[in-house]
């Protein structure tokens, strides 16, 4: 008696679990947009790995289900009953035929699985670059993305401007992806894989993204501290607006002569030695290229939005906003920190 | 209840199995070229990659002498063990003394050959990828001959002071399997770092 | 854990001091005492990384939370990874192995005794040293600092430029001097069972637990091995200059991955192995049928432990290794589920047509076959190299490895531990106690482990101290919060249980659970000398034959 109720409290169990689970994932995937799903590519690699995925868990669901079902009919089925002390069932040692069975079969679906991601693994790594294909130079750093497009001579940080691709006439974006200290991994879910950014060992990948917009990511191999706030935020442009913003990179820096005052302060403080200002003596590139910071939509590799607000704060004291990262507070008197401010609300 | 009232014959008569001592020096011998393999495996992965400083090929000298004497003391201890196995305690000692001199000689040739890479070419294990992998692979090496030797020497105090003798054969042969281990670790070190490496 | 003394008439024995008692224990050779101080070192640190993991928990409830700091947070999760694998896996296992491996082949002790004790104060004093870090370590951030580099501690992030201070020292330390002493126990594993098997025990007559361990001690030489190697090249970097991993002078960050997860991959199958024996001893007790298919069991076990040797790089599809080589790992990993698999369905083969007694062991037992299918087929889709693309570096990896570890190796070290605490203490745990902690875990498992698959699904990375609101993690991570509370009072039920049981549980006598194999012939707890003679057996459940000498095993065997 006391049996019989503990396996159909496991039953119970079992399926308000079941459906727990249902009513939370259903809510969660009802959230608000956020980009980073992985079965919502935009991108040919990413729709490759998408479509093998769903084809793996087909198969890996099928097999659940079934030993599942079987688990859990062996749970009910064969309970031993209250008056079963005293008798042993049948000993049973084996069955070659069972056992060759069940060894046969996954064999043969390891083989079908294995051949049909091999495709896939071919088709993304060794995918051949055609010419008029975007180059993009990533170095990965201790909490920031380096981007340096070598075709256009441009150099720029922690926001990626690439062209969209007409999967008729495609325009890929192939990225060489280096490291300047330890390891990096270049993740953006819904446009490829991610590939890791190891020092002394260049990696490539590419991807041709169909549609325009923003697309989000974040580094995703533990680097140190500040791992978790080395956003990516990639956009997608059209041929038109992808062109204007490689122009608008080219252009030395904009000598604005509100700015002069904070460009003094800059240049005599030691922010040069890291940061780069083209058109200026500043050409340090130990930290993120400045000559057109506000282009971008965030600092500190996404961690915070580029207001003068934040602006000022990361200059102050950048632990304030990343804690551990890389660049020390500058320790300058308040006239001077409004001043340098004002300079970098210049660099457009 | 610990005896089993057994109804089929007793097996105790013909049940024998084998000598934990060799069992227990095999695993360790596994072990240890587990970790050997790894560097030999650092070492091959770094020829020719140094950025900088000596090659191999200008400044090792293959050792041909000192690897002749370790690779036959590798014979004068089998000879010392079969020795012993026959009880006969006067040829063990003075093979097993042998064996040790002919190890001590093959470190003497290693610190020789350590002491003119250092002084006279300037290699130490900072100074390239050459170096560090020399004498990580090297000096692991030599340690466990080192180690080896240290086993040796006491075996040898306690021989001399006539404390083994036939029954302790067994032991003896667990220490010799030890000791082919090095030479055997020595015979890949060598083709690795002399003959491949240059 | 007395033994069992006879007492004579007319003669003084003098009452043991606590000091006498301490004294006995810290000097003991007695492979069941060093066994259950392995148990219980290993369940201090389950509680001490367990709290590491809810303050973990407790960050990463809401996005930009600021429970504790970034430094804080990532020797966090360095030291709870450290912990559990090491600290805690490692010496229950061992502890287990050391425990029932003799009793179990009709063995006096293990073949070395006094090495034995030697292993493990050495695992024990690795286990200091890293905690040791706290106090002696002059990390980056001020005097005394646990190791943040990752339990996998990457280079070159550990190298002195990245990693100044002690305290990746401490790491690497801990780990050398308890890896020593774990190859110091597999060597004595297998000679025990190599060389002191009773009469009549041959090779295919041993219990399975027996066998699993002879493998898994057989990994444990080959296994450890690379990183004990790995880390000496490491100090030798940070400390005489070397190159190993230095990228600046030409060195591979990648030879540290190559190392490190040769070893890794192994270490897993090291850790679960001995779990699959638990289940391989206590399901045909409770099933009452012998376990189906044994030859094939040591078969896919040994296999099992050849072909996880050649799995490690699927912990590397994203650095960049050619289409070759990724295909090459994807089969090979493939290829090692298979022999898993086939291992569950033969408990499930057990399990059909038997009379399954649902005492707490098994029920740990079936809850550990239900999570290890999941883990098992995760395992596939991440061995699937360009999903594990998508997938790796993700929550999706972090559920899936919890899967296996807490889901597999800790339920299974639950089921031993209320299978087998009548015979190491005498006395029964508390039954209903035991289901109370059964269901609360369970609960708790699956509301954290299930849904961590899905944040990971969602783009979340992992090792990250707090994480962007609005990308659909933040709902997901506050429940799995939850669930690790849930957890954390199922366990401090569970310690309640050992220790209220130890004083007051019921007298369990020799066979409680009317089991089939060596050590419960012995009183519980067993004397010191294990059988007063050697047991001569003539099958693989030797009680069977005793309790049934109508009808023996041999003949069908």
């Amino acid at each position: 008696m006391m049996r019989q109720i503990k396996s159909s409290n496991f039953l119970t169990a079992g399926k308000l679990l079941l459906l727990a689970f249902l009513l939370t994932a259903s809510a969660v995937a009802s959230e608000p947009g956020n980009g980073t799903n992985i079965f919502t590519p935009a991108s040919t690699p990413a729709r490759m790995v998408t479509n093998l995925s769903v084809f793996v868990l087909v198969i890996t669901g099928i097999i659940f289900v079934v030993v599942f079902t079987l688990l859990v009919y062996s749970v009910i089925k064969f309970r031993g009953r209250a008056g079963d002390t005293g008798r042993e069932p049948p000993q049973v040692y084996g069955s070659t035929q069972i056992e060759l069975a069940w060894t046969i079969i996954p064999i043969l679906i390891v083989v079908v699985l294995f051949l049909a991601t091999a495709r896939v693994i071919h088709a993304v790594q060794d995918a051949p670059e055609p010419t008029g294909a975007n180059e993009v130079t990533v170095i990965g750093h201790q909490y920031w993305w380096e981007f340096r497009y070598p075709k256009f001579g441009v150099v720029t940080a922690n926001e990626l401007h690439i062209p969209v691709s007409d999967p008729a006439n495609p325009t890929p974006t192939f990225l060489t992806l280096l490291s300047a200290d330890t390891d990096h991994s270049f993740w953006v879910p819904e446009l490829a894989g991610k590939t890791d950014l190891i020092p002394n060992h260049p990696n490539r990948m590419w991807m041709d993204p169909q549609r325009t917009g923003i697309f989000l990511g974040q580094c995703a191999q533990y680097c140190g501290v500040q791992h978790a706030k080395m956003l990516l935020r990639i956009s997608v442009d059209s041929p038109d607006d992808f062109a204007a913003w490689v122009h608008g990179q080219q252009q030395i820096a904009v000598q604005d002569a509100s700015g002069a005052a904070g460009r003094r302060v800059f240049e005599s403080n030691a922010c040069m030695n890291c940061h780069a200002v083209e058109g200026t003596p500043a050409n340090g590139r130990f930290g993120p290229d400045l000559t057109h910071l506000m282009s971008r939509v965030t600092i500190a590799s996404g961690a915070a939005k580029n207001t003068p607000e934040n602006l000022r704060l990361w200059i102050q004291d950048p632990n304030a906003i990343k804690p551990g990262s890389l660049m020390p507070a500058m320790k300058l008197s308040d006239s001077d920190l409004d001043a340098v401010v004002s300079y970098m609300e210049t660099l457009r | 209840m610990s005896a089993m009232a057994n109804p089929l014959p007793q097996t105790s008569a013909t049940w024998s199995l084998p000598y934990r001592g060799k069992v227990a020096m095999a695993g360790l011998i596994i072990a240890e070229s587990a970790i050997f393999t790894i560097f030999v495996v650092a070492y091959l992965f770094y020829m020719g990659k140094s950025l900088s400083g000596p090659t191999p090929r200008e400044v090792l000298e293959t050792p041909i002498f000192y690897t002749i004497c370790l690779l036959s003391s590798s014979l004068t201890i089998h000879l010392a063990a079969k020795s012993l196995a026959r009880d006969r305690v006067g040829a063990f000692l003075c093979l097993w003394v042998l064996t040790i001199v002919l190890g001590g000689t093959f470190m003497y040739g290693t610190a020789q050959e350590w002491h003119r890479l250092i002084y006279e070419h300037g290699l130490t294990i900072s100074t390239n990828l050459f170096g560090t992998t020399y004498y990580s692979l090297v000096g692991l090496h030599a340690f466990h001959v080192t180690a080896g030797l240290v086993m040796l020497s006491t075996v040898a105090i306690f021989a001399v002071a006539g404390r083994v003798r036939v029954e302790q054969s067994h032991r003896v042969e667990v220490l010799s399997m030890y000791w082919h281990f090095v030479d055997a670790v020595w015979v890949v070190v060598f083709t690795v770092v002399y003959v491949l490496g240059r | 854990m007395s033994s069992n003394a006879i007492t004579i008439p007319g003669v003084q024995i003098d009452e043991k001091s606590w000091v006498d008692t301490l004294h006995e224990w810290v000097t003991t050779v007695d492979h069941k005492r060093l066994g259950v101080l392995y148990i219980l070192y290993a369940l201090l640190f389950l509680v001490v990384a367990g709290v590491e993991a809810l303050i973990i928990r407790v960050q990463l409830m809401f996005p930009h939370n600021h429970f504790v700091s970034p430094q804080v947070f990532n020797r966090l999760f360095t030291m709870h990874g450290t912990t559990m694998v090491f600290f805690m896996g490692m010496p229950i296992l061992f502890g287990f192995a050391n425990y029932l491996v003799p009793l179990m082949i009709g063995a006096r002790d293990m073949a070395f005794p006094r090495l034995n004790a030697f292993s493990f104060w050495l695992s024990a004093l690795g286990g200091f040293l890293l905690y040791f870090s706290l106090v002696g370590a002059n990390g980056l951030y001020g005097a005394g600092n646990a190791p943040d580099v990752g339990w996998w501690a990457y280079a070159p992030l550990t190298a002195k430029a990245f990693s100044p201070g002690h305290s990746s020292d401490y790491w690497t330390l801990a780990l050398l001097v308890s890896g020593f002493g774990s190859i110091g126990t597999a060597i004595n594993i297998i000679a025990t069972i190599l060389c002191m098997r009773c009469p009549g025990m041959k090779l295919s007559r041993m219990p399975l637990l027996a066998w699993l361990n002879l493998v898994m001690s057989g990994m444990v030489l080959i296994a450890v091995s690379p990183l004990t190697a790995a880390q000496m090249m490491l100090l030798i970097d940070r400390y005489l200059g070397g190159h190993f991993f230095d990228t600046q002078a030409g060195g591979s960050a990648v030879l540290w991955m190559h190392f490190f997860w040769i070893f890794g991959h192994p270490e897993v199958y090291i850790l679960i192995i001995p779990c699959f024996a638990f289940l391989s001893e206590i399901i045909p007790v409770f099933s009452r049928k012998p376990i189906f298919g044994y030859p094939v069991m040591v078969a896919a076990t040994v296999c099992i432990g050849f072909v996880s040797m050649s799995v490690w790089a699927h912990h590397m599809f994203t650095i960049g290794m050619n289409s070759y080589a990724n295909s090459f790992f994807t089969i090979t990993t493939m290829a090692v589920g298979i022999p898993t698999g086939i291992k569950i369905f033969n408990w499930l083969g057990t399990m059909w047509g038997g009379k399954i007694q649902f005492k707490t062991p098994m029920l740990f037992s079936i809850g550990f076959l239900f999570q290890f299918l999941i883990a098992g087929l995760t395992g596939i889709m991440l061995g699937c190299s360009p999903f594990d693309w998508q997938l790796s570096l993700s929550y999706f990896v972090v559920a899936h490895f919890h899967y296996t570890l807490v889901g597999g190796v800790v339920f299974g070290v639950f089921a031993a531990i209320y299978y087998w605490y009548p015979k190491i203490t005498g006395r029964m745990l508390n039954e209903t106690l035991g289901k109370w902690h059964f269901w609360l875990f369970a609960i708790g498992f699956h509301l954290t482990f299930d849904l961590m698959h899905i944040p990971g699904l969602l783009g979340m990375p992992r090792r990250i101290y707090t994480y962007e609101p609005g990308r659909g993690w933040d709902t997901l991570n506050l429940l799995i919060s939850v669930g690790a509370f849930i957890q954390a009072i199922a366990v401090l039920l569970f310690v309640a249980n050992l220790i209220i049981s130890y004083f007051k549980g019921e007298k369990a006598g020799n066979d409680p659970w009317d089991a089939w194999t060596l050590e419960w012939t012995t009183s519980s707890p067993p004397p010191a000398y294990n059988f007063a003679s050697k047991p001569v057996v003539a099958s693989r459940r030797p009680l069977w034959d005793l309790k049934h000498p109508e009808d023996p095993d041999g003949q069908y065997e």
